[in-house]
């Protein structure tokens, strides 16, 4: 038997979950009539599940450890078509070409989850430079979001502005929201930082849900106008396809500015912002500074996010705000490869679509996503695409020379 | 006065459990410098299983001391293998990764164990009996102080005594503190480190076990979502404090309650979080590492 | 299996999840009914009694073969009471053609699905969205619901504090939900109109939090002579067990979220002498004692909330298809309103607003561990 420890091992792991889920799995109880439901049946069931999952867990490992991959290898499959001109070209004209095809074959359910990762690829995009780049891990992005959104609702209903004249407004104030959280924490640091951002995402989602006069409270704002088209009538079927393509668009726009920041001065500075805060202010990079447009384009992002949310959902309410938000987000860019562009959009798409998919499980819909979220980080703790830094060549220029 | 003194008790009550729960969190951090999400899910999975334990030894029967005591220690027992477990599973293999991935895999964690207990056992509220003994003491005093406030406060004072008292002498203890300090410098000086952080995880889901015993009884209900209000509050309570200091959470979580208690009595329970989360924020701009954390100059 | 195989075969589950969708084949000649609500999350509880309802129904129907010679199907979808999931699942529901839907649970997620129904034309029933402005409001023609919005529950909640019990002070708390702070606002509003009447104290309460001392301090504090809670029960269990273990006599006055035997069950002896508004009383009504006793042989407990309000929304709308004798959401709307349908809950149809006719509330007290009808 060629695993017969891998197999003894999974035994004993299995009869050890036995013994944990016991209680959960195996009884419930009435505590009204006093009954006591005995279910045995569920303890094969933990028993099989256990055994098969940890037998191949432990057959995984066995195989890392005898044969390591050569370095090349290490990147994954996708990546090294990603570095291969000859195959990304196509591909990418043939995710063009879906893209643009997909709304006249899909149907409209189809096209309004895709609507929804298209919003979280933006606000994935726009997490990713507060975390993935300068490293300020924000546990509260959803606040940037909910600015957005209740600043186009709002100001539509009392002043009747129109959603073209609102997309910059409510990015206009989530990064002003943003400079505003920004300032009082500068101080702080990695895990400091990342609970006070909560605190006052929950703070805000609270005064919305408190401050009835302002919010509407829990009740929420409905009947938000969809974006206009030059005045034409659409219907619902059509909205939601002009929707689609004014995200492509937009996220087209976020993926260019965010690619090009990147590589700009400020990009490189929140980098090396990331990498040491001390010896990032040692080479004369204004840390205030740098941290604070991390904050404003991040909020920027999930400002237009918010605006384009309530534009598509015509209702909000605070509880679309919530922590759990956040963590999704947060969750698409670190399963994305904090800082990598490709990565985030595989990953919102993989966190929201998936979802969606796995309503066929039914109730057991969450209980897999949730260990989807473990296996992705267990199998690949660095993300889906892992970001290699570029090296900058100093190439100097025939003037330096000369000086 | 006397209404100072109620919100008092009420506050210090709900800070204590706080603080339980946020020395699991402040223990884990010190050591991983991981934000254990699923820590809450812990402190719920040990209130089910207190109350399936305590129903059943009802039911042939028994009552009062011997139910609680049953029940409590079965309870925590599960609830240090489910931390135990929790870490082999979720956190073990991400040993070497970047710090956000152990984060993200903890939600996950978090949000399997509150769906695997609402598909396992309800998701409906369910009556959880008040399990504190009844006494004449507790009678006497009732004017003062409800019994319930009391023994919570009671236990917990002593748990953390204990626990203050075991990391302080013990072996074990000098060994967890060693690796929290620096973990590569403790496994050079021959400690297990997989073996401590083993331990940490048991220890502080133990505690979390007892704060979900003691506040279940005095709630009287619980259901699969009772975690995650108390995971993010006692979070915010172990970063008040400083996060990896022990007696920091316990200050932490007893100045939540009481910002929290009286912030609702003077003020309005429409923003009764809002107080503790204004509090953390001035606190962590006049201390930008908690109250009694330590401020670590960083070195390059 | 190295790195790059794993990864192709993750792709390849992609890519398999992808297109499931698509092949569903469109499956002919059913009658679809979508059950759209909270079936995972916090507020599953409210939800999933729902689903049973409907399930029980269609498997009634279908057994006897169905309606017009066509089976139902449900289309069973999940939101978690979150608005942007619920407009979500209106559109697969739209997509999907469905003929009618019951739901959705929460007053915020309907009204955010709503918008897309009512583009759509398609027929929707909530068991339980008390928001009033969801048929005063005239938005929309295409909704209806089984029970009776806040406003009209607070009404009678505040004429029996001030009329019956001649109550002073009273305290007015809510639990910040829709739901609960619909109905403390009306509540506030109708007792404030009584001149002998002063509302003492009026806040939210967090739902989910560890402990509700403090509010209840606060309530002793102020002497009020009775609280009325907007909310649901879970939070109004605690609150009542705190008072009653600090030997407080206030009396407590809820709604409908509260007036669930889980209250009692969680309450225990706390819940003694609680009054709560609810649907009128339905112990007497034979379907609503066949449709209980159907889901204890089925389910082997105790329906959940708004169970009989889903039972009767679900044999409305079949009713009123079989009356139709078409699918057509105009005439099935037409014959909701003409048609007068036998259910748990007495012979309701709707009115054009789409308020149930004959859903009426009265207040119960708890009794003996059993919520009790006043006369």
């Amino acid at each position: 038997m060629k695993y017969a420890p891998e197999l003894k091992r999974s035994a004993t792991i299995a009869l050890w979950l036995i013994l944990l889920t016991f209680p959960i799995m195996v009884i419930q109880v009435n505590t009204i009539e006093n009954i006591v439901v005995w279910r045995w049946m569920n303890i094969a069931g933990v028993g099989t599940v256990a055994f098969v999952l940890s037998f191949l867990w432990q057959i995984y490992q066995h195989r890392k450890t005898e044969s390591p991959l050569p370095v090349s290898a290490h990147l994954p499959a996708f990546q090294r078509l990603l570095a291969d001109p000859k195959l990304y070209r196509p591909m990418l004209i043939f995710i063009a070409a879906f893209a643009l095809v997909f709304p006249f074959t899909a149907s409209h359910y189809q096209i309004n989850i895709m609507s929804t990762a298209l919003i979280y690829i933006m606000l994935g995009l726009g997490l990713n430079i507060e975390v993935g780049l300068a490293g300020l891990l924000d546990l509260g992005y959803v606040a940037f979001y909910a600015v957005g959104a209740y600043s186009y609702a709002l100001l539509n209903y009392h002043f009747g502005l129109g959603f073209w004249t609102l997309l910059p407004a409510g990015a206009l104030l989530a990064a002003f929201f943003g400079i505003l959280v920004g300032f009082p924490v500068l101080r702080l640091r990695g895990d400091y930082l990342a609970i006070v951002t909560l605190a006052f995402a929950e703070i805000l989602r609270l005064v919305l849900e408190n401050w009835n006069a302002l919010s509407f409270g829990p009740s929420g704002i409905s009947n938000i106008p969809r974006p206009g088209l030059f005045g034409i009538e659409l219907t619902l079927e059509q909205s939601a396809v002009y929707m689609y393509f004014l995200l492509i668009a937009l996220c087209l726009l976020t993926i260019f500015v965010i690619y090009r920041l990147q590589h700009s001065r400020i990009g490189r500075a929140w980098v090396a912002l990331r990498e040491d805060e001390l010896a990032c202010q040692a080479m004369g990079i204004d840390k205030t500074r740098a941290k604070l447009t991390a904050f404003a384009l991040g909020a920027t992002w999930a400002g237009m996010a918010g605006v384009l949310f309530a534009a598509k959902t015509t209702f909000i309410n605070p509880a679309s705000f919530t922590f759990m938000e956040s963590a999704m987000i947060l969750a698409i860019v670190v399963l994305g490869g904090m800082g990598s562009i490709v990565g985030v959009i595989i990953a919102a798409l993989a966190i929201i679509l998936l979802p969606e998919y796995l309503r066929v499980l039914g109730d057991y819909r969450m209980l897999l996503f949730g260990a989807a979220l473990i296996g992705m980080m267990v199998f690949r703790p660095r993300g889906l695409i892992t970001p290699s830094s570029r090296t900058y060549v100093f190439q100097p220029s025939e003037h330096q020379e000369r000086t | 006065m006397n209404y100072f003194w109620d919100l008092f008790l009420g506050g210090l009550t709900r800070g204590s459990i706080y603080a339980l729960i946020a020395l699991g969190y402040t223990m884990v951090y010190g050591i991983l410098q991981l934000i254990n999400f699923a820590h809450g899910e812990i402190y719920m999975i040990a209130a089910f299983t207190a109350l399936i334990v305590a129903s059943i030894l009802t039911m042939q029967g028994l009552t009062g001391f011997s139910v609680l005591i049953l029940a409590g220690v079965i309870a925590i027992l599960y609830a240090a293998a489910y931390g135990f477990t929790v870490e082999k599973i979720a956190y073990k293999p991400l040993r070497q990764a970047s710090r956000l991935s152990p984060l993200i895999s903890a939600i996950g964690m978090s949000i399997f164990l509150q769906n695997y207990v609402m598909l396992a056992q309800t998701s409906d509220f369910l009556p959880f009996p008040n399990l504190l003994p009844q006494s004449e003491f507790l009678d006497s005093i009732s004017a003062w102080i409800g019994p319930s406030d009391f023994i919570i406060i009671v236990t917990s004072s002593v748990v953390m005594i204990a626990l203050s008292l075991l990391l302080k002498f013990t072996k074990m203890g000098r060994a967890m503190r060693a690796t929290a300090q620096d973990r590569e410098m403790a496994m050079l000086t021959g400690v297990s480190v997989n073996r401590i952080i083993s331990r940490t995880f048991i220890i502080g889901s133990a505690l979390a076990a007892i704060g979900g015993l003691l506040i279940a009884s005095h709630v009287g209900r619980i259901n699969f979502y009772i975690g995650f209000n108390a995971g993010i509050k006692a979070f915010t309570a172990a970063v008040l404090g400083g996060i990896g200091s022990i007696p920091g959470a316990m200050l932490g979580g007893l100045v939540l309650g009481l910002a929290e208690s009286f912030g609702t009595g003077y003020i309005s329970s429409d923003y009764e979080s809002v107080f503790a989360f204004t509090i953390l924020i001035l606190i962590l701009i006049l201390k930008p590492d908690g109250i009694l954390g330590r401020s670590s100059q960083q070195k390059v | 299996m190295n790195h790059a195989n794993l990864f192709r075969w993750i792709l390849c589950a992609i890519f398999f999840f992808a297109f499931i969708p698509f092949s569903f084949a469109q499956k002919a000649d059913t009658i679809k009914i979508g059950i759209a609500g909270a079936h995972t999350g916090d507020l599953a509880s409210y939800g999933l009694p729902t689903v049973r309802a409907a399930e029980l129904i269609a498997g009634k129907v279908n057994a006897q073969g169905g309606i017009l010679g066509r089976k139902v199907e449900l289309l069973v979808e999940d939101e978690a009471c979150k608005p942007e999931l619920a407009t979500n699942v209106a559109t697969k529901l739209v997509s999907a053609r469905a003929h009618a839907v019951i739901g959705h649970i929460c007053s915020g997620a309907t009204k955010a699905a709503l918008g897309t129904y009512k583009d759509a034309g398609m027929i929707v029933i909530s068991p339980s969205a008390t928001s009033p402005e969801l048929t005063y409001s005239g938005q929309y023609p295409n909704f209806h619901r089984t029970i009776a919005p806040d406003d009209a529950q607070a009404r009678l909640v505040a004429d029996f504090a001030v009329k019956n019990l001649e109550l002073k002070k009273i305290a007015v708390i809510h639990d910040k939900g829709d739901y609960g702070k619909g109905f403390a606002e009306f509540a506030k509003k109708y007792l404030e109109e009584s001149a002998n009447t002063q509302v003492v104290l009026y806040e939210g309460i967090t739902p989910g939090a560890m402990d509700y001392s403090a509010i209840v301090q606060k309530i002793r504090h102020v002497r009020a002579d009775a609280v009325v809670y907007g909310g649901y029960h879970p939070e109004a269990a605690s609150i009542v067990q705190l008072m009653r273990r600090r030997n407080m006599k206030t009396i407590f006055i809820s709604d409908d979220g509260v007036k669930d035997q889980t209250f009692i069950k969680v309450a225990g002896p706390a819940a003694e002498g609680v009054y709560a508004s609810g649907p009128m009383d339905t112990t007497n009504n034979p379907q609503a004692i066949a449709a209980i006793n159907e889901h204890k042989k089925a389910y082997g407990t105790e329906p959940g909330a708004f169970y009989l309000n889903a039972y009767s929304a679900m044999l409305s709308v079949l009713n009123a298809i079989r009356q139709a004798k078409t699918t057509d959401s105009e005439a099935v709307l037409k014959a909701l309103r003409a048609h007068v349908t036998d259910t748990p809950l007495g012979k309701i149809k709707y009115n054009n607003q789409g308020d149930a006719i004959g859903v009426g509330f009265s207040i119960y007290q708890v009794k003996n561990g059993v919520y009790v009808e006043m006369k």
